[in-house]
């Protein structure tokens, strides 16, 4: 059974094996602020850190992070781009917003003032239908305040 | 006082004559321009609980004892099933039930497209439900599709009838024209692509039927299912709280919540039907393609004489026919226009109504026609349209139209072209282009709201409406708090269920807004009067001399007493006000209008398009919301940027069966396709529209989008893009013919 730290939590999951990270952590632990919105790794609306690395957690098999940290949306809610995203209306249905929050997180805790050009290329694995994209940079521009 | 009339309704310029108990609007428009609140910067009001992960979708929905169903699609584009048997997939582990054609109306054992449903399966898990679904037994006898629009419509196999449109005398002006150009403008199948893939759970109480889904109507899904039902409809709850994008392609109930329905019966459980992504791109339906044969006929000084479209809409199997004939027919003012719309019924998923139906299609024809025709008479592109501005459409004056101010604010991004040119480099060329936008957006009635005030000095807006991520919350929470007087954290608003709230409208055909948002004002103006009334007897005051101000309500002498004391002589009694949409103007055309300018590179060596800047220039009224709008505007204009150049649901040309149904494949843009987007909106109220003026603004924004990067793409490269989209083969395609063109037009004989 794999045991891992969720938000800094230890969680045993005791799920089948080939079941995802993400279905685990909706259907089993209730964390459904991680989206799933293609399934496959494709939109990366799914996006959680794994030892603060973003990853698509619909197409990360739970049973192969066993003992590793993962951090969800619920454990960033406190996180000043959370405040950025909605103070620049960086979302609109906001179905992919947790998994940009994720990814944006992992990429100011690196880099605290990155160019536009470093935003672009570290978001662009994270798809939004809405078109958010401009409100997204600007967020991620002025996380800082 | 509440009044029957006969009105006419539009919904995406679709127009039914409806009788409607309608309530006078008898408020008068606030003042043009920035208000406390309303027309001010506002934060999303469930900005919060979405960002933070906490907004609960349908797709969060964990209903106790619920059974996840899986459908079986038809994996062929035209067949018939000749028998089918459920018998081992009911026995696999974890069914409890399942469906087949005979069951469910919404199944089929004559699919007319892949995708179609055709069976499906309740089970404990959802993989339970996925692994039955291969145990049901099908004989197929697979048909050839047709796929083909044009053969199609030659054929005579459309959905319904071809319509046909004229005024004036066509064949009379071509003759009389000193120019004419001919162009042929295809446009490509394009996806939704919602994130929240279409959804529901239902579950059954007694002879009751909740029924959650992702929605755009939470009212059409309720009036939907229990017409098919045949249950009173408000024996039906529908409920839709937080929606992941619709685009106008969640309007109805869908033959998800039908096989939920059934299977809940079946069962006695919630049932939850969820379609994966490959589904969603194959079921759901799209923008439908088109082919479009343009005629423009102008005087040497460049008046219009006589606009010409044949428009073949490739509507699939049971789509609707989009207006693509739309612009042609209310853009320009133009005395002779002819157009006829086939709608051509092949074995392909349907068109269903996405963001401005036909009017991006046709807009992009006919906006690249008119380019076409500017260059030709050698006259200036914006100059050609302030030429050609139309007064009226089919002889009714607009409710309001400030298009040609739009065109004044276009100018200054329209000079920057020498600048834009200069920078051209090595193989990089770059243009700019333009293109008008018209549009619907009125709204209309009938839509309610309430407004509850209780004695803690918190109003609640109560509205079944739904808000699928536009903003919609935000503008009805800012319209109250303004009426109001309060701030707006002092006001709640309750949304997304049938049974705690009056009814509201679609959230399509940007109507959300300028339907609901008086509804809402005249309910909070109906509360305001009542803690008026209070005020007056408590403080022995005239009524007449208060109003509501800041918190406070405040007398034209200079009294001022707190709001929440006078609510609070309410203790646990509680004011309701209510709202109701007033009809809109007779014998008017509401429309919205605007212009975008683009400014693009194009590297004439590999074809590769890059869209640098896109100035919006629109006039949808009254803006409630300036932050929120401008979100709107962005999200339009880069959805039209995919339209343009990058997706293309593609089908195998001989079985019709989708190639790139998943994300890898269909190419949506991504944060590094943005280009600098400039936004301005007019924000000058409709006088005849509604206590506030507003028109819709979700649609504008992605109508010229396409047409003003292609003719920005002809103005860089001198090459002629007429069809969606602009891949870099086409890109190079077109740069070899304009190199042949110009060859000949020097003499020298043509590269082979």
């Amino acid at each position: 059974m794999p045991e891992l730290t969720i938000n800094g939590e230890a969680h045993e999951v005791d799920v089948p094996v080939g079941t995802t990270l993400a279905d685990a952590l909706r259907d089993e632990l209730g964390l459904t602020g991680t989206k799933i919105a293609c399934a496959e790794g494709h939109c990366g609306a799914c996006t959680v850190l794994l030892d603060g690395v973003p990853v698509y957690s619909c197409i990360t098999l739970v049973h192969m992070v066993d003992e590793r940290e993962v951090t969800t949306i619920e454990g960033l809610r406190e996180h000043p781009l959370v405040d950025a995203f909605v103070r620049t209306d960086a979302l609109q249905c906001g179905f992919c917003t947790p998994g940009q929050i994720v990814s944006a997180s992992a990429l100011v805790e690196g880099n605290p003032s990155p160019s536009s050009d470093e935003i672009r290329h570290a978001m662009a694995g994270n798809l939004c239908r809405c078109g958010t994209y401009p409100k997204i940079e600007e967020a991620i521009s002025t996380w800082q305040g | 006082m509440a009044r029957l009339i006969r009105t006419e309704k539009e919904v995406e310029g679709r127009f039914e004559e409806v009788w409607l108990v309608v309530e006078e609007d008898a408020l008068e428009q606030w003042p043009a321009g920035p208000r406390e609140i309303v027309g001010r910067p506002a934060q999303r009001v469930t900005g919060p609980m979405r960002a933070r992960g906490e907004a609960r979708y349908t797709s969060d929905l964990r209903l106790p004892g619920m059974l996840h169903a899986a459908v079986l699609r038809s994996p062929h584009a035209r067949a018939r099933v000749r028998k089918i048997s459920l018998e081992r997939a009911l026995a696999a582990p974890g069914v409890r039930s399942a469906v087949g054609p005979e069951d469910v109306d919404a199944l089929t054992d004559e699919p007319g497209h892949e995708g179609q449903a055709v069976a499906a399966v309740a089970a404990d898990t959802i993989e339970q439900a996925r692994a039955a679904v291969e145990l049901i037994d099908v004989e197929w006898d697979v048909q050839k599709p047709l796929l083909d629009p044009e053969e199609a419509a030659d054929q005579g196999q459309l959905i319904g009838e071809a319509s046909r449109y004229e005024r004036g005398d066509v064949d009379r002006a071509l003759a009389q024209a000193d120019v004419v150009v001919e162009a042929e403008y295809r446009t490509q199948t394009v996806l939704h692509s919602s994130f929240e893939t279409h959804q529901s759970v239902c579950e059954w109480r007694g002879d009751s039927l909740d029924v959650y889904i992702s929605t755009q109507f939470i009212w059409g899904v309720r009036d939907e299912v229990a017409g098919k039902l045949g249950l009173p409809p408000d024996k039906v709850r529908v409920v839709c709280e937080f929606m992941g994008g619709g685009f106008g392609s969640k309007n109805g109930a869908g033959d998800y919540t039908f096989v939920a329905i059934e299977l809940a019966k079946r069962t006695g459980r919630p049932v939850r039907c969820a379609l994966t992504r490959r589904e969603e791109n194959l079921a759901t339906g799209n923008r439908n393609a088109t082919i479009q044969r343009l005629t423009a006929a102008a005087k040497a000084d460049g008046t219009l004489l006589a606009l010409v479209g044949e428009f073949v809409n490739a509507t699939g199997w049971d789509g609707w026919a989009a207006p693509t004939d739309g612009p042609m027919r209310l853009l320009y003012d133009c005395e002779n226009v002819r157009t006829v719309l086939y709608p051509a019924k092949i074995n392909t998923p349907p068109m269903k109504a996405f963001r401005a139906p036909g009017f991006v299609e046709g807009t992009f024809g006919l906006e690249c026609l008119l380019d076409e025709l500017a260059a030709k008479l050698d006259v200036d592109s914006l100059e050609l349209r302030r030429l050609n501005y139309a007064s009226s459409s089919d002889d009714k004056p607009y409710s309001s139209k400030n298009l040609m101010e739009c065109y004044r604010r276009a100018d200054q991004h329209w000079q920057r072209r020498d600048q834009v040119r200069a920078r051209s480099e090595g193989p990089w060329k770059r243009g700019v282009g333009l293109a008008s936008q018209i549009w619907y957006g009125g709204g209309g009635p009938p839509s309610y709201a309430w407004v509850r005030l209780g004695s803690d000095g918190r109003a609640t807006v109560i509205t079944a409406m739904q808000d699928i991520g536009t903003g919609t919350a935000t503008a009805m929470s800012q319209i109250a708090a303004e009426e109001l007087g309060l701030p707006l954290d002092k006001v709640d608003l309750v949304l997304g269920d049938s049974a705690r709230g009056p009814y509201a409208s679609i959230s399509a055909g940007s109507s959300t807004t300028p339907s609901m948002g008086p509804a809402v004002r005249a309910a909070a103006a109906d509360a305001a009067r009542q803690v008026l009334e209070i005020a007056a007897q408590r403080y022995d005051q005239e009524g007449r001399v208060l109003s509501l101000r800041g918190g406070n309500v405040v007398s034209s002498d200079g009294g001022s007493w707190p709001l929440e004391e006078v609510v609070g002589l309410l203790e646990d009694a509680q004011i309701l006000g209510k709202g109701a949409r007033g009809p809109n103007p007779t014998g008017m055309q509401v429309l919205t209008f605007g212009v975008q300018v683009a400014e693009v590179a194009v590297d004439v060596e590999t074809g590769e398009i890059r869209v640098e800047r896109v100035a919006a220039i629109h006039d949808v009224g009254r803006v409630i919301n300036p932050l929120g709008a401008s979100s709107q505007v962005e999200g339009g204009i880069i959805q039209g940027i995919g339209h343009t150049l990058s997706e293309d649901r593609l089908l195998d040309p001989t079985s019709g069966v989708t190639l790139n149904p998943t994300f890898d494949t269909y190419k949506l843009p991504t944060i590094a396709d943005v280009p600098e987007i400039v936004t301005e909106l007019l924000d000058i109220p409709d006088e005849h529209l509604t206590n506030l003026g507003s028109k819709g603004l979700g649609e504008p924004p992605i109508v010229p989008t396409a047409a003003a990067i292609a003719n920005a793409i002809r103005d860089a490269t001198g090459a002629d893009v007429r069809s969606l989209p602009i891949t870099r083969e086409d890109m190079l395609r077109a740069l070899r013919e304009a190199r042949e063109r110009e060859k000949e037009k020097r003499g020298a004989p043509a590269a082979v």
